[in-house]
């Protein structure tokens, strides 16, 4: 069958499935469950009302929790498990964990995971903001922004490409196709593998997250900007503000809960990061991350156990981050 | 503490839309000048322009004796209470009333001098350390001009403060802020507002704007005793002034005038020439002015259409006048309950020293 033939078919029987599943589960709930007819046909609509809402949650809550949920329980029991050969498993307690602690390579994802979690984020709302400030009420300000919010169209692997490219080496005296490389070829330099210069190839991949992040950063804030009231700016002129100090005292502290909530949605990508480093260097060069390493564990050398400890450790690494962002945009919100 | 003086002052958005031209203005120290003006006059965009918040395109403004076109709004000595009071959201009462005064470099001190003062005039002590959204309209309005007297400035600018708080407020505030006036007898005020009472019981002196320039400039009862001319004599005023056809007839100290294809002659204190003898003018006569008559010589006649009773007085609104189709309703306000008055003629007329006259739109009083 044609691949665009099954493609419509799914959607077809996707939404058509959603369709008569709320139809008919109703139609059963108000016909035959509870009639609305009867000598109970009060008491009959009250309790197909109390069963109504979990007819509608049902497919979300079966869902989340077979692909959500359930996870996170097998995930934490295989991370306290180890694999038999020829089947079945043992109970192995924190062996993995001690495992993993040993590891080098952990230590290295963790810390070079920090660092992403100091950097990228605040580079990232750093540069929002300043693009969200430096483009309002500017006639081509509009034009500025989508160019910056491009790059939010492009996923992560793709994003890695380009960057790849963009660091691209050849030997000296070759044709230098990377941009970076060609740069400083020109300027007289020699030219670098650049990711492969420990440390410093670090912040080469966060470039690509910063990258995409600040356009993400800079839409929010600048919607948050508009929304500042203009008297209090005119006002702080009157009070003898400069343009900084309106920046900074006045426009900025009126917008910090939605700066909160940016830094905070972009420190869970963050936490998460794996695409990146997985298509640019696959964590070679003392470039490890925790996403890549647990992949590394999980997929590469089959180690259920320690890839699950990882994983652990990443979700509890992100669930207080989340927590405070939930707390942070619902605040927004009222 | 200043003397404004506004000479050729005018707007132009774009070089091509006039907004304002022609604003010559001398404000003295001490006065509370108010400007007034139908929605679109131009009054808010004067008042900011004098602040510094809109640029100056032509004409100069002086403040002292000195052109501050170019001066930005923080050296100009001004202060300014919004609308909206735009107090800064995430700052306490005491951090919003000595922003400026940190920004301008003073000491702590002084700051917490000047502060405690103006908390202190406006009653605001309990409040100093709670963030705007803690406090009420009222309270919101009176930490904007205790955030305006801290910095001392030589002129105060008010654009419409009041029309954010519910009536009863309204009215309380206003009475705060003329003590507050008569308690800063040196400084100067220029009050922006629509609302025709804040403009009457403020104002030393009121500036009526309009058709981009200025109506008219004088005291409260100037400008309701003596309209220079037609926008000013129906603006000032609840309900507006009647206009009314009429003909000059009679010449001298006093002016005889028939009215539209009314009775006989009423008179007015207008003084006319013998050249006026003839000309055809519009007679003005406030609501409030129009006396009952049984007289031969009647201002006007017509059928009460509605009545509003509102105890102190009674408006009787004419239906279409007999005389003329696109004259506006008459307007009769009388003293007292008159009960029984729909749908019966009346004949009303004024006493001479009541009745305005303008040839062209302009009084005839102002020649």
């Amino acid at each position: 069958m044609h691949p665009a033939l099954q493609g419509v078919i799914t959607i077809i029987v996707g939404v058509g499935g959603c369709v008569a599943y709320f139809y008919f589960s109703n139609l059963f709930l108000d016909k035959v469950l509870y009639p609305a007819r009867g000598p109970n046909a009060g008491r009959n609509i009250n309790r197909a009302n109390l069963i109504r809402p979990w007819l509608f949650l049902a497919p979300a809550v079966l869902a989340l929790g077979l692909y959500l949920a359930y996870p996170v329980v097998e995930t934490l029991r295989l991370s306290l498990t180890n694999r038999l050969p020829g089947g079945g498993y043992e109970w192995a307690g924190l062996e993995n964990y001690s495992q993993m602690v040993a590891d080098p390579k952990f230590g290295e994802a963790l810390f070079n995971n920090m660092l992403w979690l100091f950097v990228v984020p605040a580079l990232s709302t750093a540069f929002g903001l300043l693009a969200a400030q430096l483009t309002d009420r500017i006639k081509w300000g509009a034009v500025a922004k989508s160019i910056i919010f491009m790059p939010m169209a492009i996923s992560f692997v793709g994003a890695a490409v380009i960057w790849k490219l963009v660091y691209d080496y050849r030997a000296a005296g070759e044709e230098q196709i990377g941009v970076l490389n060609a740069i400083v070829v020109s300027l007289g330099g020699e030219p670098t593998a650049w990711l492969t210069v420990p440390f410093w190839n670090n912040f080469f991949l966060m470039a690509v997250l910063i990258w995409i992040q600040t356009g993400f950063a800079m839409v929010i804030l600048s919607a948050a900007l508009r929304g500042i009231p203009e008297e209090t700016v005119e006002a702080a002129i009157v009070d003898g503000a400069n343009p900084f100090q309106i920046f900074f005292k006045i426009k900025v502290p009126q917008i910090m809960g939605t700066i909160v909530v940016v830094w905070t949605t972009i420190t869970i990508v963050v936490l998460k990061i794996f695409d990146i480093v997985f298509a640019m260097t696959n964590g070679q060069w003392e470039t490890q991350v925790l996403a890549n390493y647990m992949y590394d564990k999980l997929f590469r050398a089959n180690d259920w156990g320690v890839g699950s400890a990882s994983a652990m450790v990443i979700m509890l690494l992100v669930t207080p981050i989340l927590v405070w962002n939930v707390y942070n945009a619902r605040k927004e919100m009222r | 503490m200043a003397e404004l003086k506004l000479t050729d002052v005018a707007k132009t958005y774009g070089g091509t839309v006039d907004v304002l031209k022609n604003i010559n203005l001398d404000i003295e120290q001490g006065e509370l000048i108010v400007f007034v003006g139908p929605s679109g006059c131009g009054k808010s965009t004067l008042l900011r322009m004098i602040a510094g918040l809109e640029k100056i395109t032509g004409g100069t403004l002086e403040i002292d004796g000195q052109v501050v076109n170019d001066v930005p709004p923080s050296e100009r000595g001004i202060a300014m209470v919004f609308q909206s009071y735009a107090l800064y959201p995430h700052m306490t009462v005491r951090e919003n009333m000595s922003f400026a005064l940190k920004l301008a470099k003073k000491s702590q001190s002084e700051i917490d001098a000047a502060v405690n003062a103006a908390a202190k005039k406006l009653q605001l002590e309990p409040y100093l350390d709670r963030l705007p959204k803690a406090l009420s309209g009222g309270q919101r309005q009176r930490v904007a001009i205790g955030r305006s007297i801290v910095r001392d400035p030589k002129v105060y600018l008010f654009d419409e403060p009041l029309s954010n708080l519910d009536a009863a407020l309204r009215v309380a505030t206003r009475i705060e802020i003329a003590q507050l006036k008569e308690a800063m007898p040196e400084s100067t005020m220029i009050y922006v507002t629509h609302d025709q009472v804040e403009a009457m019981t403020l104002a030393s002196r009121i500036v009526v704007l309009a058709n981009k320039g200025i109506a008219q400039v004088g005291t409260p009862l100037d400008l309701y005793e003596r309209p220079e001319n037609e926008f000013v004599a129906q603006f000032i005023g609840s309900p507006a002034m009647n206009l009314l056809r009429g003909v000059v007839v009679e010449t001298g100290e006093r002016t005889g005038v028939t009215v539209g294809d009314g009775g006989g002659m009423i008179w007015s204190d207008v003084p006319t020439t013998g050249e006026d003898l003839n000309r055809e003018v519009n007679v003005g006569i406030r609501p409030e002015d129009m006396l009952p008559t049984e007289d031969e010589n009647y201002a006007f006649e017509g059928t009460v259409d509605i009545t509003e009773a509102l105890g102190e007085v009674t408006q009787l609104y004419f239906a279409a006048p007999k005389m003329d189709e696109d004259t506006d309703t008459v307007i009769a306000k009388l003293p007292g309950v008159v009960r029984d008055m729909r749908g019966k003629t009346v004949r009303l007329t004024a006493a001479p020293e009541k009745v305005h006259l303008f040839a062209e739109g302009r009084s005839l009083l102002y020649r």
